[in-house]
């Protein structure tokens, strides 16, 4: 059924439907809405037997999830950013012991400084702990692939991030369709444990391993992400089987056919670049998009594949590696090693600067003349940036950067974005 | 019929007063048919107090429950030495969560059982003081004041002793630990106010609380079974003397519990909803130096020129115990003084 | 695509504004898309939220630089904050305000305005009146609905009979029907006079 709604209460509604067994909930911007509106739909009777729990910490959420997940319940939760950190243990617990939890991260840049707006960086920071890691592009896919994660999750004992931007998404209001609870029902069967606590037939959980078998079963979790490759795909289509739209997968090309640039990215900025793009097609630009929806596992042949006749790729992400450069751009650059293309890395939308057309036209063109940086800060202000190098140079207590830059930029209550 | 309580002062086991009592009264331990939830093979130093404390405590949750059970471990002594790799000796089903969320994982376990209806089945979270008392502490102050239908249990040998000795927060004033050496003008970890974890629980208000040692390992039973007994967040904080950690002889585990005890530096007692509803009295109380004397981790205070002013101190803090929950029947300050008539523990319904 | 921007303070329900005008071009059969700035939100402070509708999916996630119709739900703002910057030629204007658009110092500004794309609207007036609240989001949306068009009362009403319940939804409508009757009457008056 078609609705109007909020991205968050979409994906509480998605979530209620996959009959979730134990949510555990702790708040933290932006993902807030989408627990209230679970917890609200527990406590109303809305959503019959499910355990809400409030918790007392981001760790206490995944901490008790995994519980209940070991003791055979379908178990949720969601986070952002610093939440998501304060758990980083338990994140690599649950994949460790290979337990089929889902968690939604609302995407949401890491302080220090502390900001609560979008950028991958959170996600990001967990893409080595052997979580299923898959991005939404819209609020309707942000509702599918919580569904499908649950299907995933359980069918691999593997547990799923499904990261969706805070605010952008989960704050917007947009159209979706809503599937029925017989539908989901179809397609979600009830949760059949590989492992369970129970008293009639015991086993032991978590037991230390040894320098024995350490690697062997450190490889094998690598290889049910392998797995997921071809499951994955293999989910979207059931899906679209019963729900009758696109959804999930691993990548989405858009007007790749005979293109000679290709935009890569995560999230909801495809959106914008799929209209930037439909632009440039119209001024004659060989130009097209590639989506990752599955960031991990990382899909190589696939991305290797739509590639293939491509003469330069450019990566739009958000986040970057400190000290290095891009992250998504050098999982792409390994993709399509020892081809002769060129890949570039554009840095944009960090702690939520928005990423506009007209900075992607420019950017774009500028790659298509080949005149591209091999990494770009998209719409970085240079002169606050060494204005900043100046001051440090000019005295050793030159302050907090966070406070000077500020002072600089002036009040941004009255900016529009 | 004519009932008679019957009581027991005894020193060492209580096995020979199994053979004297109703099949009922006997200990848990003392049944053949016990679950042996911790088996034998575990890799526990000899003399460890925590794999005594946990058999007894664990196989008592078993019977309360009709082996509906499901345990949840901090990572700790308990937890390394029960699961060697290969093996378990865990009879019962049993997960190792993280250092510092063992309350949380349990309290999970709990909503799963409540959600498929499985009343029947309990849970019950173990961890030692370090796992307790610091690193688990939000985790396990979230189960309480949500009252999750789960009995925690503090394996106390104050310290971390699964990494080699270091001090916690409950590791007592100037005991010695590889992160508080006896050096220096305050040899041995400093005086602080201590962080009672029983009356933290007591302050959360939750249903039962209760502390025991493995001097009365009967009364530890039955304070298990009467935890089980009950429904929401519980806590038992359970005194494990650890020969390696605390210097001390392998075969004085349970001696030094009955000091600590008798001496009034451990307080046992039962309370419920913040209130103490019962206490153990001292039997025949010693002073603190019998109990010191024994542990090389307080060797620094005698000698040659004992720091006898550190050990008022430590005398003066287990005077407060008595006065502060009744330990005895008439209050004196001398160390030395035998206490007048006294109560033991209860021994169960008769 | 049409695209509008709101501007308002913390506590007037710009962010409400733009959801209802987002379910009412909903309603209405249209794809709409509509959210807020995410700045600090304390009360009084600017708030920004955006609304666009088209007949086809919306894919463009960037703040709206050139909208076609600017709704300010508070004329202080026009001391602050630049909430004129990028409006199209031609494009919509309304304010909640008892004064004229001269008066308000934008005389100039909208000397090449169509003026049937210029209105005032009293709408807090309207909201204290009906539902004893200064919150002036409501009315402005039924005046929206007069002045542009593109989304009809009814659409107005269903959407705020999705937000609000009992007497504070009747009180909403009832101030969504004035200001769009009001409108409607300047309208007609306007094209009698020149006629």
């Amino acid at each position: 059924m078609l609705k109007q709604c909020e991205g968050s209460h979409a994906v509480a509604q998605a979530v209620a439907l996959s009959r979730p067994e134990v949510i555990c909930a702790y708040p933290i911007s932006p993902q807030t809405h989408i627990v209230e509106g679970l917890g609200e739909m527990v406590k109303s009777g809305a959503l019959e037997r499910c355990e809400f729990i409030n918790v007392e910490s981001e760790f206490a959420a995944l901490s008790v999830a995994i519980g209940a997940s070991a003791a055979g319940a379908r178990a949720y939760t969601a986070t952002a950013s610093q939440g998501l950190l304060f758990m980083a243990e338990a994140v690599y617990n649950a994949s460790g012991l290979g337990l089929p939890i889902v968690m939604t991260v609302a995407n949401r840049a890491i302080g220090a400084p502390i900001n609560i707006w979008n950028d991958h960086t959170d996600s990001m920071s967990m893409r080595d702990a052997g979580w299923i890691q898959i991005f939404a592009e819209t609020n309707q896919e942000a509702l599918d692939l919580h569904i499908q994660a649950f299907r995933i999750a359980e069918e691999l004992s593997l547990p799923v991030m499904v990261c969706m931007d805070g605010f952008i998404l989960t704050h917007a209001y947009e159209r979706v369709d809503m599937p029925d609870q017989a539908q989901v029902d179809r397609y979600l069967p009830t949760y059949e444990p590989r492992q369970v606590l129970d008293p009639s037939d015991p086993v032991t959980i978590g037991a230390m391993v040894g320098p024995e078998a350490f690697a062997e079963v450190r490889y094998l979790a690598h290889a049910k992400q392998m797995q997921a490759l071809d499951l994955m795909p293999q989910i979207a289509e059931e899906f679209k089987h019963e729900f009758g739209r696109d959804s999930g997968g691993l990548v989405k090309p858009y007007r790749l056919d005979d293109a000679e640039t290709v935009v890569i990215a995560l999230g909801s900025v495809l959106g914008t670049i799929k209209d930037t793009v439909d632009d440039m097609r119209e001024q004659g630009e060989k130009i097209g998009v590639l989506g990752i929806t599955s960031f991990r596992p990382f899909p190589i042949k696939a991305i290797r594949d739509a590639l293939e006749h491509v003469k330069r790729i450019v990566v739009v992400e958000k986040c970057f590696a400190v000290g290095i450069g891009g992250i998504v751009t050098r999982d792409v650059r390994s993709a399509v090693q020892s081809r002769p293309q060129h890949v570039y890395a554009v840095i944009a939308g960090l702690g939520g600067r928005a990423i506009t057309k007209a900075s992607l036209h420019k950017m774009l063109l500028e790659a298509i003349a080949d005149k591209l940086e091999l990494m770009t800060f998209l719409d970085l202000d240079w002169g606050i940036v060494n204005r900043v190098l100046e001051r440090e140079k000019k005295q050793r207590r030159s302050g907090p950067i966070a406070e000077g830059i500020l002072r600089d930029i002036g009040t941004v209550a009255s900016r529009i974005s | 019929m004519e009932q008679t309580v019957i009581k027991f002062y005894q020193t060492g086991t209580f096995t020979v007063g199994n053979r004297l009592l109703a099949p009922e009264q006997r200990s848990v331990q003392a049944n053949t048919q016990r679950n042996n939830s911790l088996n034998s093979g575990h890799r526990a130093c000899q003399g460890c107090g925590e794999a005594l404390g946990a058999r007894y405590a664990i196989d008592a949750a078993m019977e309360a429950t009709n082996g509906q059970l499901i345990a949840a471990n901090a990572t700790g002594c308990l937890e390394v030495f029960s699961t060697p790799y290969p093996e378990t000796s865990w009879q019962m089903p049993w997960i190792h969560s993280l250092f510092g969320n063992t309350a949380a994982v349990a309290t999970g376990i709990a909503a799963a059982m409540r959600v498929k209806g499985r009343d029947d089945v309990r849970v019950v979270a173990q961890g030692g003081d370090g796992g307790t008392t610091d690193i688990g502490f939000g985790c396990l102050s979230g189960m309480f004041e949500r009252n999750d239908d789960v009995l925690y249990i503090c394996y106390d040998n104050e310290g971390y002793m699964n990494t080699g000795v270091q001090r916690s927060s409950a590791t007592p004033p100037a005991a010695r630990t590889a992160t508080t050496m006896p050096v220096g003008p305050h040899p041995g970890n400093v005086f602080g106010q201590g962080k009672n974890l029983p009356l933290i629980a007591m302050a959360h208000e939750i249903p039962y609380v209760a502390t025991a040692t493995v001097a009365d390992l009967r009364d530890l039973e039955h304070k298990v079974k009467t935890a089980m007994s009950m429904r929401g967040a519980r806590y038992i904080h359970i005194f494990v003397p650890c020969p390696l950690g605390w210097g001390a002889a392998a075969h004085d585990t349970i001696k030094l519990a009955r000091l600590a005890t008798e001496s009034g530096v451990f307080p046992v007692f039962e309370a419920e909803r913040g209130e103490v509803t019962r206490v153990s009295k001292i039997r025949r109380r010693v002073p603190i130096d019998d109990y010191l004397r024994l542990q090389k981790r307080f060797a620094h205070l005698f000698g040659a020129n004992p720091d006898t002013k550190t050990i008022a101190r430590l005398q003066a803090m287990a005077d407060r115990n008595i006065r502060r929950f009744g330990l005895l029947d008439q209050q004196d300050s001398n160390g030395d003084a035998p206490a007048p008539a006294r109560e033991t523990t209860n021994l169960g319904s008769v | 695509m049409f695209q509008v921007r709101i501007h308002g303070r913390g506590g007037q329900g710009v962010v409400t504004g733009a959801e209802m005008l987002s379910i009412a071009a909903f309603l209405g059969g249209r794809h709409a898309q509509a959210f807020p700035s995410f700045g600090s939100e304390r009360t009084g402070a600017p708030v920004v939220a955006f609304c666009r509708m088209d007949d086809k999916e919306i894919r463009l996630r960037e703040p709206i630089m050139e909208p076609d119709a600017l709704i300010i739900q508070d004329p202080t703002l026009l001391l602050q904050v630049d909430v004129l910057s990028g409006l199209k030629k031609d494009g919509y204007i309304l304010i909640n305000t008892t004064r004229t658009f001269a008066e308000l110092g934008l005389g100039e500004f909208v000397s090449n305005f169509k003026l049937d794309h210029l209105l005032t609207v009293p709408a807090t007036e309207l909201a204290m009146k009906h539902v004893r609240r200064p919150v002036p989001n409501v009315p402005l949306l039924g005046a929206f609905a007069a002045l542009s068009g593109l989304i009809t009362l009814d659409a107005v009403q269903a959407a705020i009979r999705q937000k609000f319940r009992g007497a504070v939804a009747q009180g909403n409508s009832d101030a969504a029907r004035e200001a769009y009757d009001i409108v409607i009457e300047q309208k007609k008056q306007a094209e009698a006079s020149h006629a």
